[in-house]
């Protein structure tokens, strides 16, 4: 079953850049990612950059609408995702503890629809 | 053998009360489907309700039970619109029917129990749901009796089961036991369940006394059914001590009238020495494994109570040293209010008075506090103190008969 590992957190939370905290955080990421492909559970895996950077796309009445900033003002907000392939939720929750900002946010693990 | 049709509804009833958590456990085994599974074992009892009236009970009935609710099964399958998704279990189903026309011997009937037990308490479904799920999969309680215990309305109760079923198929949450290394989170989380559904029974604060004594003695089954089947494991043990414990006063916690008797006016005449011997014999031998976990150490100390002719003659500096060990393991402020109490017991109810002074602005919210306290203050002979604690407790207690018993003790001041 394929699960996505949506990773939130508050945007001050974790690690500030440049600090050695923010060194290890950074090498806790490429540990998880290199043994995600070890196992060979990952399909995909990427940051976002900050939600200032967003922009909500909304199609009404045949016409597009802009917004500036994400589709909800939350503290904790999308950071980034990994798209895994696991046998099952026990492996996926395995998998999602990995991820260093579990440590201070949280990772919201959804299993994708199978058509 | 001819069965008169009341009794073969009991055989029947007697029958499911006793085999359902293994039939069912052995069915999700093959089918990987809890509806699935419950729907054809459902199916398979009203067939043997028919049956057995006309032809007598078959020579295994949990056997002829499985048998028929695979084949139940594979009809459902059948007839299913996504029958493609289910291919691989049918084809099992078809292999099993072809390789055994005549239904399994009892005792061969595979327990999948433990599995069963670790699906229905995963951590990902609601706390909720994981107690309705492990009473009506395991205990095979109906949904009505289900949601008479939770004073819940039937139907939201089924919605409840239903979601988390469904939860279990869409999230791909595992039919096994927990590796080594996830075993003793996955299995305080089995612990707690059953702990909460013993609870639910003996906390009684409303509801239906006959149902809520039956948590108790279903919660008190299921760990039997655990420790059986995961044998050696020392919390396991501890938890059926302590529950055999705390059930062993269950004649002497209240009168007639359904009034609580706090531990201190029971009649210890009316405890239960068989639950007493068990439930001491069980957490002895798991201390002696040399893991004491929290539900042994809250066994050992009920376990002091148990043996304790009366209040004055109990060992309360055994029970302050178990306290000192259960807080090492949980430093939290309610083990702490309770320590303090055996303080009060085996030094000074002054003494216990400074321990508590302390948990002020920790439990200041928390009723058994302000009537502990109230008790220290009483004992101590600050009268007036005591009264307005007692007082505080009333206000925060939402339990009629408590309220009652607090009353009581300002008006014996």
């Amino acid at each position: 079953m394929k699960y996505l590992a949506l990773i939130y957190a508050a945007t001050n939370a974790g690690p500030a850049y440049g600090t050695p905290e923010f060194g290890e955080f950074m090498k806790g990421y490429e540990t998880a990612t290199q043994r995600y492909r070890a196992d060979k559970v990952l399909i995909a895996g990427e940051g976002l950059k900050p939600t200032s950077t967003a922009t909500t796309v909304r199609v009404r009445n045949g016409k597009t609408e802009t917004m500036d900033g994400p589709f909800a003002e939350t503290k904790e907000t999308l950071g980034g995702f990994y798209l895994l392939d696991c046998a099952n939720l026990d492996e996926a929750i395995k998998y999602a503890a990995m991820i260093p900002s579990a440590k201070f946010g949280c990772v919201e693990v959804r299993p994708v629809m199978e058509y | 053998m001819e069965l008169p049709p009341e009794a073969n509804a009991q055989t029947v009833n007697a029958l499911v009360r006793r085999e359902w958590g293994r039939l069912l456990s052995s069915l999700i085994g093959s089918l990987r489907d809890f509806q699935l599974a419950e729907d054809s074992l459902q199916d398979a009892l009203e067939s043997a309700l028919i049956h057995w009236q006309r032809s007598g009970l078959p020579r295994s009935p949990s056997g002829w039970l499985l048998q028929t609710a695979r084949r139940k099964a594979i009809d459902r399958i059948r007839r299913n619109k996504n029958f493609e998704r289910k291919s691989a279990e049918y084809a099992a189903l078809i292999t099993m029917e072809q390789d055994a026309p005549e239904p399994p011997e009892d005792h061969s009937i595979p327990d999948e129990r433990l599995r069963l037990i670790f699906t229905c308490c995963h951590p990902a479904l609601e706390e909720k749901s994981r107690i309705a799920l492990t009473l009506r999969t395991l205990g095979g309680l109906t949904t009505r009796e289900i949601a008479r215990a939770f004073l819940d309305k039937e139907e939201a109760m089924a919605q409840r089961l239903v979601r988390a079923k469904q939860k279990i198929a869409a999230a791909g949450i595992p039919y096994v036991v927990p590796d080594a290394e996830a075993l003793p989170e996955r299995l305080a989380s089995v612990l707690g369940v059953l702990y909460l559904i013993f609870n639910e029974g003996y906390a009684a604060t409303s509801g239906d006394t006959y149902l809520r004594h039956s948590l108790c003695e279903e919660a008190i089954r299921l760990a039997r059914i655990l420790h059986a089947l995961q044998p050696g494991e020392p919390e396991i043990m501890g938890l059926l001590a302590l529950m055999l414990l705390h059930d062993s006063r269950r004649s002497a916690r209240s009168n007639m009238e359904g009034h609580m008797i706090a531990l201190e006016d029971q009649d210890r005449r009316l405890w239960h020495a068989d639950q007493i011997a068990e439930g001491i014999e069980l957490v002895e031998q798991a201390l002696a494994l040399g893991h004491a976990g929290p539900y042994q150490l809250q066994a050992a100390i009920s376990a002091v109570h148990a043996e304790a002719p009366s209040l004055e003659a109990t060992r309360w500096e055994e029970i302050v040293g178990l306290y000192d060990i259960f807080l090492q393991q949980q430093p939290n402020p309610v083990v702490r209010l309770n320590r303090a109490v055996a303080v009060s017991f085996a030094h000074s109810a002054e003494a216990a008075l400074t321990e508590l002074s302390s948990l002020n602005s920790e439990l200041a919210g928390y009723q058994p506090f302000h009537a502990a306290l109230a008790d220290c203050l009483r004992r101590s002979g600050l009268l007036k103190e005591a009264q307005a604690e007692y007082g505080r407790a009333i206000e925060l207690s939402g339990n009629p008969r408590e309220r009652e018993y607090l009353a009581l003790r300002i008006s014996k001041m």
